[in-house]
């Protein structure tokens, strides 16, 4: 028999790195959430202090930039934002040569966007210290799945049972990977929804218990929770779905609100375009908790931190 | 090592196991070389008179020379990757004594001066360098390269491996002349208009990963095509290169049925590896074709047994650390696979899937000899070559990626235990490798 030995495998990512959450224990996870719960803001502790945080970003970010910058600097840490218009990085800079230039300046942890699946995986390998992935490619974004979880648990007792609807372009959303990994692991039973393009039907293979449907009324009936995708419209160039077919079969609308439960709440993790995947009365509607997650992204974020940096007391 | 090296001796190789499939031979043989010939082939003890050297072959397999249809030597011009000297040497390590360049190289090897570049004995080959040439002008895929001129400086096929050749008018005028010519050309089978900026194989490990994936019928579909044309063109001859999917062996199938002149090749890490295994965006498994399905695997099994696969081909690819060290999606396509290949054989296909040793053995010598007309190779018929490969089925060791002679080490099998081993390999009658 062949078998393999460790050799090839480069070395384990530092403590505290957050580089998704399919391979995050239920613990973890749930040690996140209960210490999402304790941070406020406003109230801070200065946990981090003289702790340096760099935001490394690849790609365009307002709400994960913003609400990272703000959780660090809440919890007294000095936070650098290094993007690839400006630096090194236009110049040709690997990946790993600029983690190597970041760490030797002083980082303490990284938190990085990056517009290719796994390049956090690959510099949490190479560096000694935590790296927190705020979206990788198609792949995953974690601490947008944890924020989901923490806004649905303040409307809803647990995760156990619920109905959640997922509609919209699944296959370019990270988001909704990290959301089908954490939701379907606690219990939620998750039915994705939209065209082929969209949602391939591979996509039922990612987590346990994931349904697919091509028609909104199933999605919706009985649902909890509405999760809502913003539709990629530069990703429309060469696919054979026509913006007002795609309106006309998925939006979400009001009408179509009263298929789902009375008290379902609707969820986007932006930015949302208005008159497109939902209208504008469903985005302001008292149901809609699209500015909740905004807002809880802080004290999520700040959890993600002090756990990173060894003060999840 | 021969003591005099412009001329080898003779050398008598004794007490071995001779399996020569083209020959239909199984058996304890002795095997004498001179002259850098086979000058016998006897039942044990029966080769009478002296001979320079003689090899103990007791408890050893003795076969044809393997010969290698796919490698990448990676000069011209990306000597950074490989050489032909480094290149070679792992060749030899893993068995090889001749192997078949591919010219994606810097520049595109499409004229016939840079195929006899590669045949110079200046460039230090310690096996049998057979280039490949371009199939058209820098590999465009736009215009046909001089194929007469090409085969006349030793091009023994041609190609533009790396890219496929897409165009159905330019496929067909290829085959066209290479059968006036009678020179085969092989397919890199892949629709590229379906494949663009992925990195591996589509399926369920893609979209957990977030990764554009290669669909199987990128490569099905030009293989059927290439199927119908060649079936439509006499005296054509097709093969196609590095084949992976089920669906691609159904098509090379229905064109052996039809007596086209049809062949494939198949890769080591295809039958042993899949597109789950590249784990969390491990570059060293990343490779065109990607590692496919549970049942493509299983398919190529089946196919790698029953005979509609014609040869194992490593498509030996070479890359530097910076090369592979980087995203997965920017990650270069390849791994290195000549030290491995014979390991791998005996490993998954003889022994966990009890193919037997005479199959594997005529994977790696008539089957590649009998597609590019590699005349006087691939047995070890009195008068033909004297490459010879000598192995140990049983024998268990480590493969180290750090000691590889090739001058990469993006190997996805660092650290691997096998079964069987090549002990020794000789070109022309001379030893190019021995096991320590």
């Amino acid at each position: 028999m062949m078998h393999r030995l460790p050799s090839y495998a480069m070395n384990k990512p530092a403590r505290g790195s957050l580089l998704g959450i399919e391979h995050l224990e239920d613990k973890e996870i749930l040690g996140l959430l209960k210490l999402a719960r304790r941070m406020n803001p406003l109230k801070a502790r200065p946990l981090l202090r003289n702790k340096r945080i760099v935001l490394l970003f690849y790609e365009a970010s307002t709400r994960t930039r913003s609400s990272f910058e703000i959780a660090a600097k809440s919890l007294g840490a000095m936070t650098t934002l290094v993007q690839s218009s400006g630096s090194s990085i236009e110049k040709g800079e690997s990946l790993l040569d600029t983690g190597y230039t970041l760490r030797a300046v002083g980082a303490d942890a990284i938190v990085i966007r990056h517009p290719a699946a796994g390049a956090p995986h690959l510099m949490a390998k190479h560096l000694d210290i935590p790296v927190i992935n705020a979206g990788d490619g198609m792949h995953e974004h974690p601490s947008q799945a944890l924020l989901d979880a923490f806004t649905i648990l303040k409307h809803k007792k647990s995760l156990k049972g619920l109905q959640i609807a997922i509609i919209g372009d699944i296959y370019h959303s990270r988001v909704t990977r990290s959301n089908c990994h954490l939701l379907s692991r606690f219990g939620a039973k998750i039915t994705l929804c939209g065209p082929p393009e969209f949602v391939p039907d591979v996509a039922a293979t990612l987590s346990p218990g994931l349904r697919v449907t091509r028609h909104m009324e199933e999605a919706l009936r009985g649902a909890d929770v509405i999760m809502l995708l913003r539709l990629q419209k530069e990703r429309l160039a060469g696919q054979k779905i026509r913006l007002q077919d795609y309106v006309a079969r998925y939006q979400m609308t009001a009408a179509r609100m009263k298929l789902a439960k009375r008290d379902a709440i609707v969820m986007h993790p932006g930015p949302i375009i208005r008159g497109l995947e939902l209208t504008a009365e469903v985005a302001d509607s008292p149901q809609s908790k699209i500015i909740d997650e905004v807002h809880n992204g802080v004290p999520t974020r700040m959890a993600i931190l002090a756990r990173a940096l060894g003060k999840a007391k | 090592m021969a003591n005099d090296k412009s001329k080898p001796g003779s050398l008598l190789i004794k007490g071995g196991h001779v399996i020569d499939p083209a020959a239909k031979i199984n058996a304890p043989m002795d095997l004498l070389l001179r002259d850098g010939r086979v000058a016998e082939i006897a039942l044990p003890n029966k080769i009478r008179g002296g001979t320079d050297e003689k090899f103990d072959a007791r408890g050893l397999m003795v076969a044809p020379g393997f010969i290698d249809l796919h490698v990448h030597l990676r000069e011209p011009g990306q000597s950074y990757k490989e050489t032909i000297a480094t290149g070679t040497a792992a060749a030899a390590a893993g068995g090889f004594t001749s192997v078949c360049t591919m010219p994606n190289t810097a520049p595109v090897v499409d004229n016939a001066e840079w195929v006899a570049w590669l045949r110079h004995a200046e460039r230090g080959a310690v096996v049998n360098v057979f280039p490949i040439a371009a199939a058209t002008v820098h590999s465009r895929g736009a215009a046909l390269t001089d194929f007469a001129a090409l085969q006349r400086a030793g091009a023994i096929a041609v190609t533009d491996d790396g890219k496929p050749i897409l165009d159905d008018e330019i496929m067909r005028a290829a085959l066209r002349l290479g059968a006036e010519l009678n020179l085969p050309v092989v397919q890199h089978a892949e629709d590229t208009r379906l494949t663009e900026n992925a990195s591996m194989h589509e399926g369920p490990t893609s979209f957990r990963l977030g990764l554009r994936g290669m669909s199987a019928a990128a490569e099905a579909s030009v293989v059927d095509r290439d199927v119908t044309l060649a079936q439509q063109i006499r005296e054509s001859r097709l093969h196609v290169a590095h084949l992976s999917t089920s669906d691609a062996l159904k098509a090379v199938r229905r064109g052996k049925r039809a007596k086209a002149r049809v062949t494939c090749e198949v890769t080591p890490h295809h039958f042993t590896l899949l597109d789950e295994d590249v784990g969390e965006y491990n570059t060293n498994f990343k490779m065109n074709p990607p590692l496919r399905s549970a049942s493509d695997r299983e398919a190529i099994l089946v196919a790698l047994a029953d005979g509609t696969v014609d040869a194992i081909a490593t498509d030996h690819a070479p890359h530097a650390t910076h090369e592979k060290q980087v995203e997965f999606e920017r990650a270069a396509f390849g791994i290195t696979g000549l030290e491995t290949a014979l390991a791998l054989a005996i490993t998954k296909l003889h022994r966990e899937h009890k193919i037997p040793l005479p199959r594997i053995v005529d994977l790696f010598t008539a089957g590649p000899a009998h597609i590019f007309d590699l005349r006087g190779r691939g047995s070890l018929a009195r008068g033909n070559f004297a490459d010879v490969t000598i192995f140990d089925p049983k024998k268990r060791w480590t493969f180290e990626a750090a000691k590889s002679r090739s001058l990469s080490r993006n190997t996805p099998f660092d650290g691997w235990q096998f079964t069987g081993k090549v002990v020794a390999t000789i070109v022309g009658g001379k030893i190019a490798y021995r096991a320590e």
